[in-house]
């Protein structure tokens, strides 16, 4: 029985709102208190263990894998080769060429060629010892040239030449703007490989059920979706007995964003077994399965006017791909295609060449295609404002776009913020004062420098990977009796707070606390379909599908309310917990709307969907020019201080000033977040990380050997937030969490140059580098490029 | 492999395993007691991700036998939260944003908190001292600072540091 309830003043009650506030993320607690469960942590049932068997070879043709010995081991309970699966997988439709196990040839050193499941780990890894196999040892390659050189074998019979694909566009006159120039300056770049280096290794969870004929896997991944769909490519089954979880997952950055080995292998011997497969990959396999952010040779030839406009642009670049295609197609297209959409360039020529090599597969790392590109481009504007005595910032604003506009390569810009970040730079870090009168004297042996950058970032790729016509997100909302709220979402948390947005986004429409909202994220049997958590897609698209699905929940809740107040649903008014018509009316508590709309309909699901728009596809002026059409760029600035050791060759960053124009910050916490993490990133691969190859094989494959900065080596950060609105972002929002990695890069080459006169040309930027052009300079007594 | 009983205490709770001898303490938390908070990050010895207290001092889980801590008190971050309630340390982490992806969260949490144990006044390069051997990749570390601030706050009985003011709000959008 309900109990008569105290009237309430309602004059008093507002809607809660958070949007644009600081929120803790919703999964918080879980995850500070042990709770959060990852694919590794379901450690109880009756999982067996699982352990891959992986080519100690660079190239090589595989004409036996013995698994005799192993498969009649105590404990053994099922061996799969490539003898098991003929299909192949991958994410690109265009590019799907990878076996779960190596068949025919293996094509780099750790590239899986045989699956041990087992009682027990340590049974499951002595087994693989017992595996034969015999080889036909080929020529390797892993340096670009070398594979494309004439002559050299095929890594794959569809691919001559060993060129994934070559780029080629002009658009514009690039010849003619350079003959023109006041100033054309050629440099050289190199960059090294990184690996994203995610804290959770990669895992896989999956059991089939040979009664029912369904499998359900469990994996860290950041793109449900794309699993289950090569989950039923490789084993053939029909995908509607297939269900993929995504449980809590540590960190992706780009390194999951494609479905991986571990958890195919682990299908395969569920299928075998009939029964669950636990597949836990050491931090060595993390490592040589990678996905990482390829090893790339850049030259990048700039004309510029001497009051530093830029009059024309040519860059040509090669990545080092890896074994297999993966995000390679859309990695040296994102290198060219996002020269643009930061400036205004009218003369743009690019040749870039996608190259396979022996070594594991590069794919899409934070920032995917656009960070070297942006290395180079903004050291070289550096380089140019100094060759013309002008400010560097002076020479970014002298070639502002204005938005609304389409680039020259049909990117769709609707809200600029870079203007607003580079303003904001300016000032805070006292980078006038700091130039004209330099910076303070750190002391014998030591010099300090001031550096800037700017970059840009998508928010989104418009057209998904998978081109079905379904809509780019869609998003349910359910609504019982008790007055829960549930949001069904396919997005894939992976910590950048993809379920706190969906909940904020909900909460705020239906002015409730965000505590009276769940989420369930991530699993196919309850949740919409969502292409996953990738390019900065998130918060736009899924974040306008939640806003729809809201706003429609809203609305029958103000229509039920209205029936119970009598009053016209214009009248309403929506105060969260209490609902009104006219600031005279003493109103209903929610549950009582909510007991009104579930009248005679009973639960109530509503569902919002999200599309991008064709003007936001990019254009078809070149092959493959739709890569980089996407909803809505992000923008950001910073400039970095440093201290160069001139003995040790050390840099030292002391401060970071960074402004990053996300539109509007949906939730301010998880911004700064994302912002000072993808800063930190850049630093990483500015200063000391690199994979590094050994006759393919990998160098760095653990996290002391490939060093990511630790707390001790990390700076201070000062992060301003710009919010241009862009009109098709939910509440103006754009990407967050990519777009001020790649300026840390150039920022910080720049100051160090403004600290020691050297350039440095190639990443990353190690002490030993920095001694030995220290040293060069010194014995020269000239100011003279490194590298 | 020969078993022995291992008698400790873990999480303030007496304890007596029977465990192969060349167990690792993170191997028998995780796989043999479920307690699976704490967190394999690497193999072996360098991330932190699987730092536990054994006598208040923080340790590597994936570098310790379970025999080394026969008789001594280890700790994890199940044992820090009481009653449902959250530690300071655990709700620093939480409120300030130190964990994003929470993979490494456990292992700085226990870091953090053998810190605080012993200076509840820590300024940044003591956290900075405390959590070196701690690597996170989502945060920066600028967050878990924070983080840590806010827990020794807490624990010196003071309200933590507010979030920064807000901007000028922008008018929302629902009509």
């Amino acid at each position: 029985m309900n109990e008569q309830v105290k009237p309430v003043d309602t004059a008093a009650v507002e809607p809660v709102r958070s949007i644009g506030e600081y929120v803790p993320m919703v999964d918080g607690p879980e995850k500070v208190s042990g709770a959060a469960r990852y694919t590794a942590d379901f450690v109880e049932g009756k999982a067996l263990e699982a352990a891959i068997l992986r080519s100690p070879y660079a190239h090589a043709e595989v004409l036996e894998v013995d698994t005799s010995e192993a498969e009649a081991m105590p404990g053994v309970r099922a061996v799969v080769t490539g003898a098991d699966c003929d299909k192949t997988f991958g994410v690109l439709p265009i590019a799907r060429g990878e076996y779960p196990l190596a068949r025919d040839r293996v094509r780099y050193k750790g590239e899986p060629v045989a699956a041990v499941a087992a009682d027990d780990i340590h049974i499951a890894k002595a087994a693989l010892k017992k595996i034969g196999l015999k080889v036909r040892e080929l020529p390797a390659y892993y340096r670009c040239r070398d594979a494309y050189a004439e002559g050299a074998v095929d890594l794959h019979e569809h691919r001559p030449g060993n060129l994934e694909r070559d780029v080629f566009f002009e658009l514009g006159d690039v010849d003619d703007a350079f003959a023109g120039a006041d100033l054309v300056m050629e440099r050289k770049f190199h960059a090294a490989e990184v690996c994203q280096a995610q804290m959770e290794m990669h895992s896989a969870l999956v059991s089939y059920d040979p009664l029912r004929d369904r499998l359900t896997c469990q994996c860290s991944t950041q793109v449900p979706y794309y699993v289950h769909l090569m989950l039923a490519k490789v084993t053939g089954m029909d995908q509607g007995r297939i269900r993929v979880i995504k449980p809590h997952v540590g960190g992706g950055f780009g390194a999951r964003t494609e479905t991986l080995q571990p958890e195919l292998i682990a299908a395969l011997l569920a299928r075998k077994i009939g029964g669950a497969v636990r597949l836990l990959t050491t931090r060595e396999e993390t490592f040589i399965t990678h996905r990482g952010r390829p090893e790339t040779d850049l030259r990048l030839k700039i004309g510029m006017t001497k009051d530093g406009r830029i009059a024309g642009v040519e860059l040509e670049n090669d990545q080092r791909g890896g074994a297999h295609s993966s995000y390679g197609i859309v990695t040296i297209l994102y290198a060219g295609s996002l020269l643009y959409a930061i400036y205004d360039l009218q003369n743009v020529r690019y040749i870039g060449r996608r190259v396979l090599t022996n070594t594991p597969p590069c794919g899409a790392f934070r920032g995917h295609g656009t960070v070297n590109t942006r290395f180079v481009f903004e050291s070289l504007l550096d380089e140019m404002a100094e060759a013309l005595g002008l400010d560097p910032i002076e020479v970014r604003r002298r070639n502002f776009l204005e938005a609304p506009t389409f680039t020259q390569n049909d990117l769709m810009i609707n809200s600029y913020g870079l203007p607003e970040c580079i303003d904001w730079v300016e000032r805070a870090s006292g980078w006038k004062e700091k130039r004209a009168n330099g910076l303070p004297d750190p002391g014998p042996g030591k010099k300090k420098g001031i550096g800037f950058a700017a970059s840009h970032y998508i928010s989104g790729a418009s057209k998904p990977v998978n081109w079905t016509g379904e809509p780019h997100a869609t998003v349910n909302l359910k609504l019982d009796w008790d007055g829960a709220i549930t949001v069904l979402t396919g997005a894939a948390e992976i910590g950048q707070g993809s379920s706190t947005l969906v909940a904020q986004i909900t909460a705020d429409v239906l002015g409730l606390p965000i505590d009276r909202i769940r989420v369930i994220a991530s699993d196919s049997e309850v949740t919409p379909k969502d292409n996953g958590s990738y390019s900065s897609r998130v918060t736009f698209y899924v974040g306008n599908a939640t806003l729809e699905a809201a706003t429609n929940l809203r609305k029958i809740l103000v229509e039920a309310a209205a029936r119970k107040l009598e009053a016209d649903p214009e009248d309403v008014e929506v105060l969260g917990e209490y609902y009104r018509a006219g600031s005279q009316d003493t109103g209903i508590p929610f549950q009582e709307v909510v007991m009104e709309a579930l009248r005679d309909t009973g639960t109530i699901t509503t569902k919002g969907i999200y599309n991008t728009i064709p003007e936001s596809w990019g254009g078809k002026k070149y092959r493959g020019a739709a890569i980089g059409g996407t909803m809505g760029f992000s923008y950001a600035a910073q400039a970095v201080e440093v201290t160069v050791d001139e003995i040790t060759g050390e840099v030292t960053v002391d401060d970071v000033w960074v402004a990053h124009d996300c539109g509007k910050a949906l939730n301010r916490l998880t911004v700064e977040g994302q912002i000072e993490g993808s800063v930190w990133m850049g630093m990483g691969q500015a200063l000391s990380e690199e994979t590094g190859f050994y006759n393919g094989l990998n160098l760095a494959n653990n996290l002391l050997d490939y060093r990511i900065p630790t707390i001790q080596d990390s700076p201070p950060i000062h992060t301003h937030i710009v919010e241009s609105n862009d009109p098709h972002g939910p509440y103006g929002a754009k990407e967050a969490g990519e777009g001020s990695l790649s300026s840390f890069i150039p920022a910080v080459a720049n100051a160090i140059h403004d600290a020691t006169g050297i350039r440095f040309a190639d990443t990353p930027i190690t002490p030993d580098k920095v001694f030995l052009a220290l040293e060069k300079a010194a014995r020269f007594g000239a100011k003279k490029r490194a590298a | 492999m020969a078993k022995r009983i291992v008698s400790f205490t873990l999480n303030g709770k007496a304890h007596d395993g029977v465990v192969p001898d060349n167990t690792l303490l993170l191997d028998y938390l995780r796989e043999g007691l479920g307690l699976t908070g704490t967190k394999t990050g690497c193999d072996g010895g360098e991330c932190g991700a699987c730092t536990v207290l054994v006598e208040g001092r923080a340790q590597l889980s994936c570098l310790t036998l379970v025999g080394q801590v026969a008789g001594k008190a280890v700790e994890t971050v199940e044992g820090l939260s009481h009653n449902g309630r959250l530690s300071d340390v655990q709700e620093g982490f939480h409120m300030k944003l130190g964990a994003q992806c929470g993979a490494c969260t456990p292992g700085f949490v226990m870091a953090a908190e053998a810190l605080l144990r012993c200076n509840h006044r820590p300024d940044d390069d003591d956290i900075r001292e405390a959590l070196g051997s701690n690597i996170c990749r989502c945060t920066g570390y600028i967050k878990i600072l924070d983080a840590v601030h806010h827990a020794a706050a807490r624990r010196r009985g003071e309200e933590p540091a507010p979030y920064p003011p807000l901007p000028d709000r922008v008018a929302g959008h629902v009509a």
